[in-house]
């Protein structure tokens, strides 16, 4: 498989700040890789550094092999859509997407040609002399995809363009642009702070937080099985204790939680007893009232404090019996647990596969 | 209720009514009807139109009259060539904290007269002056050239003068350009010429058309720099109408200049406008 985007140890520095530190990762020709942190973590430096926007203080990157080190973001073969989309505002929708074109010194007709079968493929036939004041928040982000996909970019680089848009039109921008990246087989690098984008739209993931990259796997694996408590934290829902090791019997260990309650969980690698750890849970690994006779279940009792009603991921909020932490418990939607009201007490079931284990840093 | 809030209307609109009034539009009145008046053999004052005639029977007065307003349209478009870098230096490139201070730079010059600033510009300039001195004692010349009373002297006088009415409209109207723009537009692939006239003219053209207005009327009513940097062979047309009110005493020749000069200015707005397609409600924004 050709690699499209290679970056070796790209770091900037700003300063005595350091944005982007180490960074190293190659994304294959047509995948759709994103790049998932919460705001600060350095990841639009990263996406500008690849763009040509920003000069990185050392590292490596290439595409199709080739060193970009020295290359203008003009003369580069990405291109970068902003997260206000920075269309121009002096001219319509059909100069707009020719633009780059225009600066390739492409001949008229063609030009013309290539803009209305992209405005055609993009939904938006007959827009070229449309100002770009007249477009709605959809229209326009596809007029800014447009406008980069027409130059048949290697690597088209996203920055949140998804950001500014409201909630309904988001769900729907982020199907049009998994279909679209699936279509056009163009590769896709895609910066974002909502997990929810990157999980859906991606092939594969990186997590970054602080300048560094804490994970890069594909959505499954970094919601079932995160490499650190940052990624367990920031991606997915998840309940959190910390605790030390009581007991540890090969990959298998009792935790005592700050709280006092003991748990039964898998680690990943053997800890001696007396270890800090954290303990993640997420929201649907704990069943609520398990019969009594699945065995090897951590049990406890909670009283529930709230009802989230929200769909198909409805939750209850809960307190266990003996302390405040507060808990998340997914509350599938098959009617089967109407009865449960404000207030009540459940019983809590969680199978010590299902818990997440890291040593505190 | 609304009786009242007519009357603070009357009551602050009245000073600037009678200030319009008084100074400006009786006085233009006056100008206007004695300009086309004329004293006939015998002595006394009859209408005609001898004033505009003489203007287009004399070439000294076109001549003028038409280098002031080449030479007033080339300090305009010089003044916004060398304002643009400016404005953009200080608007997109330096850090925001020392925005301010370089704009007070550009005013601090202002806080004195024209007068004071343009002897200053004679003292560096005068055979005697300061650059010649130094020109000498370096070796560069052989004796001092006298740098003042030309065209260049006074078209760099008049751009000084200038500057300033240039870079403050084209600073807020950079300041509005979002920077991704430029950006953007370099990731599509242009170079920086490219920028410069699709992104960022056209974005700044109401910013350049009012500063470009501004300029062009000071430095085509402006009298004191070319008067006095300029030297006999630049004649300014302001130094014509001064000449017949002043010299010849003789008004009505000046008032019909005055008209002229009015008409100049408003017709070269005119059509700067319709050029640059922009509406003059839109430019004084």
């Amino acid at each position: 498989m050709q690699i499209d985007l290679s970056v070796q140890d790209a770091t900037k520095r700003f300063k005595d700040f350091t944005a982007v530190n180490c960074v190293s990762f190659e994304v294959q020709k047509g995948h759709f890789f994103s790049i998932l942190g919460p705001s600060g973590c350095g990841k639009t430096t990263l996406l500008r550094m690849i763009a040509g926007l920003t000069e990185p203080t050392s590292g490596i990157i290439e595409i199709r092999g080739q060193d970009m080190a020295g290359t203008p973001p003009n003369k580069r073969p990405v291109n970068l859509i902003f997260q206000q989309l920075a269309l121009f505002p002096m001219m319509n929708v059909g100069e707009n997407i020719a633009f780059g074109l225009q600066r390739r010194k492409v001949n008229k007709a063609d030009i013309k040609k290539k803009v209305h079968a992209i405005l055609e493929r993009s939904d938006l036939p007959g827009f070229e002399s449309k100002k770009i004041s007249q477009l709605s928040g959809g229209q326009k982000q596809r007029v800014a995809i447009a406008r980069c996909l027409i130059l048949e970019p290697t690597v088209l680089l996203l920055d949140e363009p998804l950001g500014a848009l409201d909630l309904k039109l988001r769900e729907q921008m982020k199907v049009e642009l998994k279909k679209l990246q699936a279509k056009v087989g163009t590769t896709f690098v895609y910066i974002t702070h909502d997990q929810s984008e990157a999980l859906v739209m991606s092939d594969y993931v990186a997590v970054m937080n602080e300048g560094e990259f804490e994970q890069i796997d594909t959505p499954q694996n970094l919601y079932n099985r995160p490499e650190t408590s940052f990624v367990a934290n920031f991606v997915g829902e998840n309940n959190a204790w910390s605790g030390k090791i009581k007991e540890c019997d090969g990959l298998t260990a009792e935790i005592e939680t700050a709280e006092g309650s003991l748990f039964r969980t898998k680690l990943k690698e053997s800890l001696q007893p007396g270890t800090e750890v954290d303990l993640f849970l997420r929201p649907e690994a704990m069943v609520i009232q398990p019969d009594t006779d699945m065995s090897d279940l951590n049990r406890f009792e909670v009283v529930v404090k709230s009802l989230l009603f929200d769909g198909a991921n409805s939750r209850l909020l809960a307190n266990p019996l003996n302390d405040d932490t507060q808990l998340l418990i997914a509350l599938p939607q098959n009617r089967q647990y109407d009865y449960i009201k404000v207030n009540d007490k459940i019983k809590i079931g969680w199978d010590k596969q299902s818990g997440i284990c890291f040593p505190k840093k | 209720m609304k009786h009242q809030h007519r009357w603070t209307l009357l009551i602050f609109l009245t000073p600037v009514l009678l200030w319009l009034f008084l100074l400006i539009v009786l006085p233009q009145i006056d100008l206007f009807i004695m300009s086309f008046r004329t004293e006939n053999d015998a002595g006394k004052m009859v209408w005609s139109i001898t004033n505009y005639y003489n203007f287009f029977n004399e070439p000294i007065y076109w001549l003028t009259f038409v280098r002031t307003a080449v030479y007033s349209i080339l300090v305009t478009f010089l003044t916004f060539i060398i304002a643009l870098p400016v404005a953009f230096y200080i608007t997109k490139v330096v850090k925001p904290k020392f925005q301010g201070f370089l704009t007070v730079l550009l005013l601090i010059p202002f806080w004195v007269s024209e007068m004071v600033r343009v002897y200053g510009w004679m003292i560096l300039l005068r055979e005697s002056g300061v650059i010649n001195h130094f020109l000498i004692k370096f070796g560069i010349l052989n004796h001092p050239v006298e740098m003042l009373y030309r065209d260049s002297t006074m078209m760099l006088g008049l751009i000084y003068t200038s500057m300033l009415f240039m870079v403050v409209p084209l600073i807020s109207a950079l300041e509005s350009l979002d920077d991704n723009l430029i950006e953007a537009a370099y990731d599509l692939g242009a170079n920086m010429w490219t920028i410069l006239f699709k992104i960022i003219i056209p974005h700044a053209t109401p910013g350049i058309v009012s500063g470009s207005i501004v300029v062009f009327m000071l430095t085509l009513g402006n009298y004191l720099t070319p008067n006095l940097m300029g030297g006999k062979n630049s004649l300014w047309f302001t130094e014509q109408i001064y000449n017949q009110f002043i010299a010849s005493f003789n008004w009505n020749q000046g008032s019909a200049f005055g008209f002229l000069l009015l008409f100049l200015s408003s017709f070269v707005i005119w059509v700067g406008l319709k050029l640059s397609k922009q509406t003059l409600k839109k430019v004084i924004q």
